[in-house]
C-alpha cells in the first residue's frame, strides 16, 4: 500500500513536471533522472524485469538510427524509409502500436513489445534482435515506454483470450471461407488474400501514408508474427496506426478459429490446411453474392 | 412495531421525500435556466460540392441512386444558413463536463456519416451503429497526445452497437478505411453544445446566467468567437457569419 502510494505521488509528479513542456521525450535531465528513479521505469517479460536507465544504452546503440534521440522515429535514417516502399520508423511518442494481444485504442504488454523487438518486421528495415541478450531487449522495453506520456497515465489492455486451438478438418476450413465471405476481409485483402481488393488501393495508415493489405499469396510473413495463434490475434486486436480493425465483436472465438484455418489455405506456404482446401476444391468467395449466400 | 416507531419511519420517508423533492425542484431550474441562440450563415457563393465515385462498392452506389451523393464540406440551406456548424461555450463555463444523459447516435447509413458532424461533451456516451449491407471500419484518429485514445472496428452487416466516450476536448476526424470517401467529425467539447440545423440556426440549452465567449466551429472554414451574456430571465443570442472563400 506505501509503495503504491508512493509509486502514484512520483507518477503524478513526474506528471506535474512534464505538463509545461511540448513533448514528453524532451524532459529536462534532472526530470528524466527523476521518472529513471521512480517504479514505472521498468518492465517485465516473464520473470527478467527490465530497467529503463540500462535500456538506454543498447537504445543508443542499436535503435536511435531510425527511431531517433527523441523516439519520435525521425532518426538519420528515416528520410530513407518512404511508403509504399517502405514504412517508416514507428513514432514511440505516440504510444500507438500494431502488434498488440490487448484491444484496439489500448496500450500492448511488456510482453507484446518484447515480442516485437524479438521478432522485428517482415518486409521492414526492422530486422529481429534476437541476438541481442533477453535482459537487454526487457531493458528496451523499458526505455521505449519512457517516450510516451500514455505509459504513465494507462495501464496496458487486458489481452484477449485465445481458446486452445481445435483439430483442423475440411468443415472448419468451408465455416472459416464463410467468414471471411460475411465480414468481407476480401474488400481490401482480395477474394484470393492478393492484397488486390477494391479498397486495397486507397488505404492510408493514421498518419496519412499509403500503406498495403497483407498479401497472403506472395509467400511473406504476416508483420505481427507467423503462428496459428499470432494470426488470431492480429484480426480479432486490430493493428492499430494502420486500416486493419479489430474484428472482436463481431467474430466469436470458434469461428475465428475457422477463420485462422482458411487464411492457411489461401497463404502461399505448404500446410495442412491448404492440402486440404485443395481437396475439397474450395473456389475463392464471390464478392458479388448477397449476404448469408456463398 | 410500536407507535413511537412507526411515527419516526414516517417522519424519515417525509424528511426524505422533502429533500428530494428540493434537489429535484433545484435541478429543473438549473435545466430550465437559460440559452444562447442565433443563426450561421455563409456570406458569398457556396464551394461546389462534388459528387461522390463510390465504384469500389456496388451495395454504396445502389444505395445512393435516388439521391446522389456529394461532399459535405460545406452545406448550405435557406438563406444561406450554414448546417452542420458547432456552437459550443470556450470560456466562462464553469459547471461539469458531462451535462446531458442523452447517447448520440452516430450511423453508417448508404456509405455515408450521419450525422456528417457529431458534437459530444467529452466523457458523453455515444452510439455507432451501421444501418448498411455492407462492412464498415470505423476508425476516429484522435491525437493520441491529448489523451483520447485512436481505434478501428469493424462494423459488418447487422452487426451490434459500439458504446465509446471521448475523454478530452478534441476536433476529431472519423474514417472508413474500406470506403476512403467516408469522412465525419466527432467534435468533443467541454460543457453545453448545439450544431445548427439546415437553416443555420441553433440553440444551445442549459446556459446559467453569465458571460461567456461562444465558438462556432465549422469543418472548412474553422473557427469564430463571440462574447455573450445570459442575464436572468433574458437569453444570449449571437448570430455568425463565415466569409466563403
Amino acid at each position: 500500500m506505501r509503495t503504491r502510494l508512493r509509486m502514484w505521488a512520483l507518477l503524478t509528479g513526474a506528471l506535474a513536471l512534464a505538463l509545461p513542456i511540448p513533448s514528453w521525450a524532451q524532459l529536462t535531465t534532472s526530470q528524466l533522472q527523476t521518472w529513471l528513479n521512480s517504479p514505472a521505469a521498468s518492465s517485465h517479460v516473464g520473470n527478467i524485469t527490465g530497467n529503463a536507465k540500462a535500456g538506454a544504452a543498447p537504445y543508443r546503440r542499436y535503435c536511435v538510427g531510425c527511431h531517433g534521440p527523441l523516439g519520435d522515429g525521425n532518426g538519420e535514417n528515416a528520410p530513407y524509409m518512404q511508403p509504399p516502399m517502405f514504412q517508416q520508423p514507428r513514432d514511440f511518442q505516440l504510444g500507438v502500436f500494431k502488434c498488440r494481444s490487448t484491444p484496439t485504442g489500448t496500450l500492448p504488454t511488456d510482453q507484446d513489445l518484447f515480442d516485437a523487438i524479438t521478432r522485428g518486421f517482415d518486409r521492414t528495415n526492422m530486422p529481429p534482435w534476437n541476438t541481442l541478450s533477453k535482459q537487454e531487449r526487457v531493458d528496451l522495453v523499458a526505455w521505449v515506454k519512457h517516450f510516451s506520456p500514455r505509459w504513465a497515465n494507462e495501464k496496458p489492455g487486458t489481452p484477449i483470450v485465445i481458446p486452445p486451438e481445435p483439430e483442423v478438418t475440411g468443415d472448419r476450413i468451408k465455416a472459416g471461407r464463410d467468414v471471411f465471405a460475411r465480414v468481407q476481409c476480401w474488400k481490401c485483402h482480395g477474394v484470393q488474400g492478393m492484397a488486390n481488393g477494391p479498397s486495397a488501393a486507397t488505404l492510408t495508415d493514421d498518419l496519412g501514408r499509403p500503406i498495403a493489405p497483407f498479401n497472403f499469396t506472395d509467400g511473406t510473413r504476416p508483420k505481427c508474427g507467423d503462428s496459428d495463434q499470432d494470426i488470431y490475434r492480429i484480426f480479432m486486436t486490430g493493428l492499430d496506426g494502420t486500416p486493419m480493425p479489430s474484428f472482436a465483436d463481431n467474430i466469436k472465438p470458434d469461428e475465428a478459429w475457422d477463420l485462422v484455418f482458411y487464411l492457411r489455405a489461401l497463404m502461399s506456404q505448404h500446410s495442412k490446411e491448404k492440402e486440404m482446401a485443395k481437396k475439397l476444391d474450395l473456389k475463392p468467395v464471390d464478392p458479388n453474392a448477397p449476404a448469408g449466400q456463398q | 412495531m410500536t407507535k413511537r416507531n412507526k411515527f419516526m419511519a414516517v417522519l424519515s420517508t417525509m424528511v426524505l421525500v422533502s429533500c428530494g423533492a428540493l434537489f429535484l425542484g433545484q435541478k429543473v431550474n438549473a435545466a430550465g435556466e437559460g440559452k444562447i441562440s442565433g443563426t450561421v450563415k455563409l456570406d458569398g457563393t457556396a464551394p461546389h460540392m462534388r459528387g461522390i465515385d463510390m465504384s469500389k462498392d456496388p451495395y454504396c452506389v445502389k444505395a445512393n441512386t435516388a439521391t446522389p451523393a456529394h461532399l459535405q464540406t460545406v452545406e448550405v440551406g435557406q438563406n444561406n444558413g450554414l448546417e452542420n456548424v458547432v456552437l459550443y461555450i470556450s470560456e466562462g463555463w464553469t459547471g461539469a463536463a458531462t451535462t446531458s444523459t442523452e447517447v448520440p447516435v452516430f450511423d453508417q447509413k448508404n456509405c455515408m456519416y450521419t450525422p456528417h458532424v457529431l458534437a459530444l461533451d467529452a466523457g458523453q456516451t455515444f452510439k455507432v451503429v451501421t444501418s448498411d449491407q455492407t462492412t464498415h471500419n470505423i476508425h476516429p484518429l484522435p491525437n493520441p497526445m491529448t489523451g483520447n485514445i485512436p481505434w478501428n472496428q469493424s462494423q459488418p452487416p447487422g452487426a451490434a452497437p459500439i458504446e465509446k466516450s471521448w475523454k478530452n476536448p478534441e476536433v476529431i476526424p472519423v474514417q472508413c478505411n474500406i470506403h476512403p470517401w467516408m469522412h465525419g467529425w466527432h467534435v468533443v467539447v467541454k460543457g453545453p453544445y448545439a450544431t445548427t440545423d439546415s437553416s443555420g440556426n441553433y440553440t444551445i440549452n442549459n446556459v446559467p446566467p453569465g458571460n461567456y465567449t461562444v465558438t462556432a466551429w465549422q469543418e472548412t472554414y474553422g473557427t469564430q468567437t463571440q462574447k455573450v451574456t445570459v442575464a436572468a430571465g433574458k437569453p444570449g443570442a449571437a448570430d455568425f457569419t463565415f466569409k466563403a472563400k
